[in-house]
C-alpha cells in the first residue's frame, strides 16, 4: 500500500493534466461552435449531431480508436495525445448543448435593447448575450468536468498515465486496495472540480464579482501547475531515457520491471515505464519508436502480425522467421528469448476433466455444445482461436469475453466451463484447473521474446547488450512463481523484479 | 426634424404600416396614438431601424437614415423601451453608461454624465448607482431607462409606450418628468401610447393611427374640435366622458 501511495502524486498530476487540458480546449472549441450554431442556424443540426454521435461511442473505444488514427497521420499515437483528443471530444457535448440553450433562452426584449442602444452584433454577443448565458454555459462545463475526470481513468490503455493505472493494474494483479485507491482519488478529484465550478456558477448567477475572480484565480493556479509539470515532463522526455512498454497483465508488469531494472543496473541509463497497453497498441508503439523495448510472444507476431497459419508451426522455425520478418520489414530486433513459453491454452476444472474424462482438446469436442467458454477481450477475435475452432470443430454453447483477471475465477466457480488461459498463469493451479493438451497442434508456440525498436538499436547498442544478458534466464517455473507472488501473495511487481535481478547477478 | 415618407411595412400579405407620411419639427413632441395593432410601434421602430421598412423612407434632418450603419444611427437616437430592457447583469450606472462607452467617451466624462442624468430623472445617485436593476421598483427602473436613452446627448428621443406597465401615480410622476426634461433640453421626440390622457398631457401634436394608416395629425385642440372622422371623434370623446363622470361625482358629494 505504501508503494501504491508513493505513486499518487505522479498519477494525480497526470490525471489533472489530462483533465484540465481537455477541458480548456473543449471550452475553447465548444463555446465558439455553440455561438456559431446560434448565429447560422443551419450549422446547429450537423454540429449537434456530431457531438451526440461522439457521445454514444463507448469511452474506452473512443480513446482506443485515436491510436490507429493518430498513427495513420504520423503523429505520436501513444500517451498524452490520444487520451487528450478523446477527452476533448467527449467534453464537447455538454458545453456545446448548454452554450446553445443558454443563448437561446435570452429574453427578446434584452436583445432588442442591445441593438437599440447602438451595439454591433459582436458587441451584443460580448456585452450582453455571453454574460447572460454564462451561468448555463458554466453549468455545461461542470458536467463536462465530472465526465472528463471519470473518463480520464480510461487513458491508461493508450499509454497515458492516470489514476486509471491503479484500477487497471490493480484489477490484473488482484491488488484491490490499489483499485479502491484509484476510484477514491478519481471521485475526490471529480468532487473537487465539481465544487469549484459550481461555486463559480453561483457567483456568476448572484453577480458576486469577488467570488468569480477568486474561483478563476484558483483555476489559474491549477493551470499554472499543470503547465509547469507538463513542460517539465516534455523537457525530460528529450533527455536520454529508454521507454519500456508493458501489456495489461501481471506477467507483463513483472517483465517490464525486470527489463527496466536490468537496463539501469547494467548501463546506468534511466528508464520510463508505459504500462497496461493494449496488445496491438504495444506493438504499434514499438514500431513507431514510441516505446523502445517490451516483451512479446513469438506466436502472437506469427499469427496476428504476420498472419501465418498456426497449424503445426514448429518452435524454432517460428522464432527464426519472426526474427527475420521483424528485422527486414520494420527494423525491429528480436534481442533474446527469455527461456519460457506463455502459450494460449484451453483449461477446465480438474473435477470436470476427471468426471468427463477430458485430457486433450479432442476430448472436449463432443461435450462442447453443452459448455460455456470464457476468454479475455481479444481471445475470440484472434487468429489462434479461429484455427483451434476449425481444426477441432469446436462449437461451444456460448462464448463469453471477460477481464483476464476475472476469467480464472469464473472457471474456478463454474460460471464458465472452459477458458482460454495463459499457460504460465499461477491461477491455473490456484483454482485447480487443468491445461488441455493441444493434440492436433492448432496453437503456435509462444516463446517470450524481448523486442527492441529500430531507434534504440542504432542509438544505444549498450542497452541491447544489457538486455541480451537476460537470454534464457527465466524458466516457465520461475515465471509462474513470480506471477503467483504478485497475483496470490500481493507482492508488488517492481519488488518481484528487483528480487529477480538480485538473484541472477 | 424627422420625416416619414410613404413609410410601409408588410409581412407577407399583412400590411402593418401603410404609406405613412408625416414630419416632426425640431424640438416638437409628437404622440403616435392608436390601439394595439394599429402599427404605431412598428412605425416608431423603423425610425431607428430596429425594423427595416418594406418601402418608403425615413429622413433625419434631411438625411436618409439608411446612409449610415444602423448601430451608428441608434447611438444618435435615444430609445425608451416598452419592456424597459435594462441589462440585468449590469449596475444602474453601467446601464446608463452603455451608449457613451460604445461611442468611446472617456470615463471622467461618462461618469459625470451618469450622475447628472440620475439627478435629471430624480433618482438618488449614491443610493442606486451601484445597484442592479432587479433591486429597483418598476418606476425607478423606467427612470433609469429614460436616463439611458438620454445618456449620449441625442437630439432625438423615441419612447415606445414607456409607462404602460406602471401604476397610475408612478406614471403621472414620470409623465411630469418627461415634460420637464424636454422643455429643458429642447428634444425632438416621438412618444407612442394608446392612452388618450397621456397623449393630451404631453403632445405638441398628435398623430392618430388605425390599421396601419395615419388617420389624422394635428394639435390636441384641432383633434378635439375638428376630428377627421367618427373614429377620431370617439377617441377624443373618451377623456371628456371620463371627466364628466368625475365632475358628476364631485357635484353629488358637494351637494
Amino acid at each position: 500500500m505504501r508503494a501504491q501511495l508513493a505513486l499518487l502524486p505522479l498519477y494525480l498530476t497526470a490525471h489533472l493534466q489530462l483533465t484540465l487540458c481537455a477541458l480548456l480546449v473543449g471550452v475553447a472549441i465548444s463555446v465558439p461552435l455553440g455561438v456559431l450554431a446560434t448565429r447560422i442556424r443551419r450549422f446547429e443540426a450537423p454540429v449537434m449531431a456530431i457531438a451526440n454521435i461522439t457521445q454514444t461511442i463507448p469511452a474506452l473505444a473512443l480513446l482506443a480508436v485515436m491510436v490507429p488514427l493518430l498513427a495513420a497521420i504520423g503523429l505520436k499515437s501513444i500517451g498524452f495525445l490520444p487520451a487528450f483528443i478523446g477527452l476533448v471530444l467527449y467534453s464537447m457535448l455538454p458545453i456545446l448543448r448548454n452554450t446553445i440553450s443558454g443563448l437561446d433562452s435570452l429574453d427578446d426584449s434584452l436583445l432588442e435593447a442591445a441593438r437599440g442602444v447602438g451595439m454591433t452584433a459582436a458587441q451584443q454577443l460580448r456585452l450582453v448575450e455571453l454574460p447572460l448565458a454564462m451561468p448555463i454555459i458554466v453549468a455545461g462545463v461542470r458536467t463536462a468536468a465530472v465526465w472528463t475526470v471519470g473518463m480520464a481513468t480510461l487513458s491508461t490503455p493508450v499509454g497515458a498515465p492516470s489514476l486509471g493505472n491503479y484500477i487497471f493494474s490493480g484489477l490484473q494483479t488482484r491488488n484491490f486496495s490499489a483499485v479502491l485507491l484509484g476510484c477514491v482519488a478519481a471521485s475526490a478529484l471529480a468532487l473537487l472540480l465539481d465544487g469549484l465550478v459550481r461555486t463559480l456558477e453561483r457567483a456568476i448567477r448572484e453577480r458576486r464579482r469577488n467570488g468569480v475572480v477568486g474561483i478563476l484565480l484558483i483555476f489559474a493556479a491549477l493551470y499554472v501547475y499543470t503547465g509547469i509539470t507538463l513542460a517539465r515532463g516534455w523537457s525530460a522526455e528529450s533527455t536520454n531515457r529508454v521507454v519500456v512498454g508493458a501489456k495489461s497483465f501481471t506477467e507483463q508488469y513483472i517483465l517490464s520491471a525486470i527489463l527496466a531494472r536490468q537496463i539501469e543496473a547494467e548501463t546506468g541509463v534511466a528508464t520510463e515505464l508505459v504500462s497496461s497497453l493494449g496488445s496491438t497498441v504495444a506493438f504499434d508503439a514499438l514500431r513507431t519508436n514510441q516505446i523502445e523495448v517490451y516483451v512479446e510472444y513469438s506466436g502472437t507476431i506469427w499469427a496476428t502480425i504476420m498472419k501465418r497459419d498456426t497449424r503445426g508451426a514448429e518452435r524454432e522455425q517460428v522464432l527464426r522467421e519472426v526474427a527475420s520478418y521483424l528485422d527486414q520489414t520494420m527494423g525491429v530486433e528480436l534481442v533474446a528469448k527469455l527461456g519460457f513459453e506463455n502459450a494460449y491454452a484451453l483449461a477446465m476444472r480438474n473435477a470436470d476433466g476427471d468426471r468427463l474424462g477430458v485430457r486433450r482438446i479432442s476430448d472436449v469436442v463432443s461435450f462442447a455444445p453443452r459448455l460455456a467458454m470464457g476468454g479475455d477481450y481479444e481471445f475470440f477475435a484472434r487468429a489462434e482461436w479461429e484455427q483451434v475452432r476449425e481444426v477441432y470443430g469446436l462449437e461451444f454453447r456460448e462464448l463469453r469475453s471477460m477481464d483476464p483477471a476475472l476469467m480464472y475465477q469464473a472457471a474456478g466457480n463454474g460460471t464458465v466451463d472452459v477458458i482460454g488461459a495463459f499457460s504460465t498463469d499461477g491461477r491455473i493451479k490456484a483454482y485447480d484447473l487443468r491445461v488441455l493438451e493441444d493434440d492436433r497442434h492448432a496453437i503456435p508456440p509462444y516463446d517470450a521474446i524481448i523486442l527492441a525498436g529500430a531507434q534504440l538499436r542504432t542509438a544505444q547498442p549498450q542497452v541491447i547488450a544489457a538486455l541480451r544478458q537476460l537470454a534464457g534466464r527465466i524458466s516457465a517455473e520461475e515465471m509462474r512463481r513470480m506471477n503467483q507472488q504478485v497475483d496470490q501473495e500481493g507482492a508488488d511487481p517492481d519488488t518481484v523484479a528487483r528480487d529477480f535481478i538480485g538473484r541472477v547477478q | 426634424m424627422i420625416e416619414l415618407l410613404h413609410l410601409t411595412k408588410s409581412y407577407g400579405a399583412t400590411v402593418v404600416v401603410a404609406d405613412v407620411c408625416l414630419a416632426v419639427e425640431a424640438g416638437e413632441l409628437l404622440v403616435l396614438l392608436g390601439e394595439s395593432g394599429s402599427g404605431k410601434t412598428t412605425a416608431l421602430k423603423m425610425i431607428n431601424r430596429l425594423i427595416e421598412p418594406t418601402s418608403g423612407s425615413v429622413r433625419l434632418d434631411g438625411e436618409d437614415v439608411r446612409v449610415i450603419p444602423a448601430y451608428q444611427l441608434r447611438r444618435r437616437i435615444g430609445y425608451v423601451f416598452q419592456r424597459i430592457g435594462l441589462f440585468p447583469h449590469m449596475t444602474v450606472a453601467e446601464n446608463i453608461a452603455i451608449t457613451p462607452s460604445l461611442l468611446g467617451w472617456d470615463s471622467q466624462r461618462t461618469w459625470t454624465r451618469v450622475d447628472e442624468l440620475l439627478a435629471t430623472v430624480e433618482l438618488d445617485a449614491s443610493a442606486v448607482k451601484d445597484r442592479f436593476p432587479s433591486e429597483l421598483s418598476g418606476g425607478q427602473q423606467q427612470r433609469v431607462g429614460v436616463a439611458r436613452a438620454l445618456a449620449a446627448e441625442p437630439q432625438v428621443l423615441l419612447l415606445d409606450e414607456p409607462f404602460g406597465a406602471l401604476d397610475p401615480l408612478t406614471r403621472d410622476k414620470l409623465q411630469q418628468s418627461v415634460v420637464r426634461i424636454r422643455s429643458a433640453q429642447r428634444l425632438t421626440a416621438i412618444f407612442v401610447t394608446h392612452d388618450m390622457v397621456e397623449a393630451l398631457m404631453l403632445a405638441d401634436r398628435i398623430a392618430v393611427m388605425r390599421a396601419g394608416r395615419l388617420v389624422q395629425i394635428g394639435t390636441p385642440h384641432e383633434l378635439l374640435t375638428a376630428p377627421a372622422d367618427d373614429y377620431v371623434a370617439q377617441l377624443m370623446g373618451t377623456p371628456r366622458r371620463q371627466a364628466e363622470v368625475v365632475d358628476r361625482l364631485l357635484a353629488r358629494d358637494g351637494a
